[in-house]
């Protein structure tokens, strides 16, 4: 277990290593610079200076190995369009707001797509099943910009029960983390409720039947952790996803996160923003990934880890 | 002597989008304390169906019709509930306690993620006050009868830790947990290689006598039911066509179908007979035939048989036999 995780950090700081080395060479071949808009007006000699300051004029291969040096001595370099902003500081503003309204979004998800996804499975009522099956339709075709919007419209501009912009209070949190959840929500609802039908049809629901076990207890006991297995596999990259937030939910509801950064930081040729934010992102998905094969591994005996 | 198990007039019926299938068509049979019943007929005779409705353990799509269910003196017969709970709640307390069964194959009955010893503990734990310590002691102890080497790391295993035979063992071991009156076996040795059939049937049947239980074996192996079992239910197309004695039905076999069956099995006296298959398929079961479902493969059929069912002939008081050639051979005038 300890052997595996290790080896599979490694693997993940290799891949981080490639990761950023194509980004970093990419960034590159992009046309444009992080100056372009700024430096109209200004003489010839202080153009010079400043793209001297930024290493802009070495040759690319040098400026990549002096910024693989700094950045395994923990130097992500300051921000080129917010001048002397050090980009870690950037990003460690932002993250406590993406991760917040991540986290509730995901738990939202994960509780509300389980649920449907079991009532959809059990239930015998038409209605309940048509709804399911509706929501989740809607989930996944429609996109969560235009179900923020929605949302506001109704919500927020109408009725006036819920605020529309920041992350004041538990209100706050309702409108954005259900248009981040309701994509999830379907994949989840889905997830579960094939699974469950799928496990419920096995012989060893039959042969716990035969044993004089009730049926709610043969669904909790037997058929549900059999069939959270693809939700697991799931539920791990979008938990990555959902902590790095949302350009657009994000800037809809003017919430400072780092999803609007991500953005932002590519249009503005942020060359060190974006760089740290690639890796942030890989890193995070690789250890959300390394998670969901443990806890896959701790539910079903026969994943082996090697 | 008092039956443990009556059956009269069972039907079950599947609702599909094909249409309806009868699979069981009004059948009817008793079991007595202490005796193997053997059930033989091809795949699709109704045998397996007609047992898991004895077990109500058939799924929702399943329409049972039955004049009589009873099982050591208690109604199990689903008709006579008034509601789908009160049955299963009677048939909660039955099953995996006086009533158990060994399923056919160990691959896929078994939970893949669940240690063996919570799977063995749960029929224990369901049907008596043991504590979980004491059930875990039942459960080795239970592994031990049924032939598993060393239980004790054995137990805390996963089915995919074990092979076939053994896993059939443990299914054994699930059903015997809390010494049933009535072990219904459902194929038991089939998904199972040849070299450990024996073994498996050997340890129903030592387990079955010490326990004084009764045992109900379905197979389509007539070789399998020979050995072992003290009286056999022939069936076809969801009826019992023939029933007598494992000597009857060996030795003096009266339908055409059982004489079918026997002449499909290899005589290892004498080489150069060839065996002999029964020409044709079975009857699709979405439309049944009205008269025997023998009718378009048994080789004496005649104008009757296609029209109506026969009843069935006493032939001993132990031997009973569904053909028209009885009605004819009583009115002498036997003509193929």
């Amino acid at each position: 277990m300890t052997k595996y995780i290790s080896k599979r950090v490694l693997f993940g700081i290799a891949t981080l290593f490639v990761l950023a080395t194509v980004t970093f060479f990419m960034m590159y071949l992009i046309p444009g610079s992080p100056f372009a808009g700024e430096l109209k007006g200004v003489s010839e000699s202080i153009r010079e200076r400043l793209i001297a300051q930024y290493d802009l004029d070495k040759p690319i291969m040098l400026r990549y190995i002096k910024y693989l040096k700094n950045v395994l001595a923990g130097d992500f370099g300051t921000s080129l369009h917010r001048k002397g902003a050090l980009v870690t500081d950037i990003i460690a503003k932002g993250i406590p707001y993406t991760a917040a309204l991540g986290t509730v979004a995901f738990c939202v998800a994960m509780s509300l797509g389980t649920l449907l996804g079991a009532l959809a499975a059990f239930t015998r009522q038409r209605w309940i099943k048509g709804s399911v099956s509706f929501i989740a339709t809607i989930g996944v075709s429609i996109p969560s910009f235009l179900i923020a919007l929605l949302m506001m419209v109704v919500f927020g501009v109408k009725l006036h029960w819920l605020p529309l912009v920041g992350l004041g209070g538990w209100k706050n949190y309702i409108m954005p983390s259900l248009a981040l959840a309701l994509g999830p929500i379907a994949m989840i609802s889905r997830l579960v409720k094939s699974g469950l039908q799928e496990e419920l049809r096995q012989d060893y629901i039959t042969l716990a039947r035969s044993k004089g076990t009730a049926f709610v207890v043969i669904v909790f006991r037997h058929a549900l952790k059999n069939a959270l297995l693809p939700v697991v596999t799931y539920a791990g990259p979008l938990l990555a996803t959902l902590i790095t937030g949302s350009f657009v939910v994000e800037t809809m509801f003017t919430i400072p996160g780092i999803g609007a950064e991500f953005v932002n930081s590519v249009t503005n040729r942020d060359y060190t923003l974006i760089m740290a934010l690639t890796i942030f992102y890989g890193a995070l998905l690789i250890i959300a990934n390394i998670l969901t094969d443990v806890i896959a591994a701790a539910i079903d005996p026969r994943v082996r880890l090697k | 002597m008092e039956k443990l198990l009556t059956v009269e007039n069972l039907t079950v019926d599947f609702v599909t989008d094909e249409g309806t299938v009868h699979a069981v068509r009004d059948i009817s049979f008793d079991v007595f304390p202490g005796e193997i019943l053997g059930i033989v007929g091809e795949s699709g005779s109704g045998k397996s169906v007609s047992m898991y409705s004895v077990m109500g353990l058939l799924r929702e799509t399943a329409a049972i019709d039955c004049r009589t269910l009873r099982f050591d003196g208690e109604d199990i017969n689903p008709c006579s509930y008034p509601d789908k709970k009160a049955y299963a709640g009677k048939m909660q307390e039955i099953c995996g306690k006086s009533m158990a069964m060994v399923f056919q194959d160990p691959m896929t009955f078994l939970n893949p993620t669940m240690r063996i010893g919570k799977q063995l503990c749960e029929p224990i734990l369901n049907h008596t006050n043991l504590s979980p310590k004491e059930a875990r002691e039942r459960a080795l102890e239970l592994m031990r009868l049924v032939g598993i080497p060393s239980p004790e790391t054995r137990i805390d295993q996963y089915p995919f830790e074990f092979s076939g035979g053994m896993r059939q063992r443990i299914i054994i071991a699930i059903a015997l947990a809390n010494d049933p009156k009535l072990i219904i076996a459902d194929e038991p040795t089939t998904a199972l290689d040849v070299t450990v059939q024996a073994q498996v049937l050997d340890l129903i049947r030592d387990e079955s006598r010490r326990l004084g239980s009764s045992v109900i074996l379905i197979t389509h192996d007539l070789g399998v039911v020979a050995s072992l079992c003290d009286r056999i239910n022939i069936m076809y197309g969801g009826k019992i066509l023939e029933s007598g004695t494992d000597e009857e039905i060996f030795y003096q076999p009266n339908h055409p179908y059982t004489k079918g069956l026997l002449s499909c099995i290899c005589n290892p006296e004498n080489d150069d007979a060839q065996l002999q298959p029964i020409p044709g398929s079975p009857p699709d079961l979405l439309q049944p035939p009205v008269g025997c479902p023998f009718v378009d493969r048994c080789e004496h059929a005649m104008k009757v048989c296609k029209l109506y069912m026969p009843e069935h002939t006493e032939l001993s008081s132990t031997h009973r036999s569904a053909c028209w050639l009885n009605e004819l051979a009583g009115r002498g005038e036997h003509r193929d």
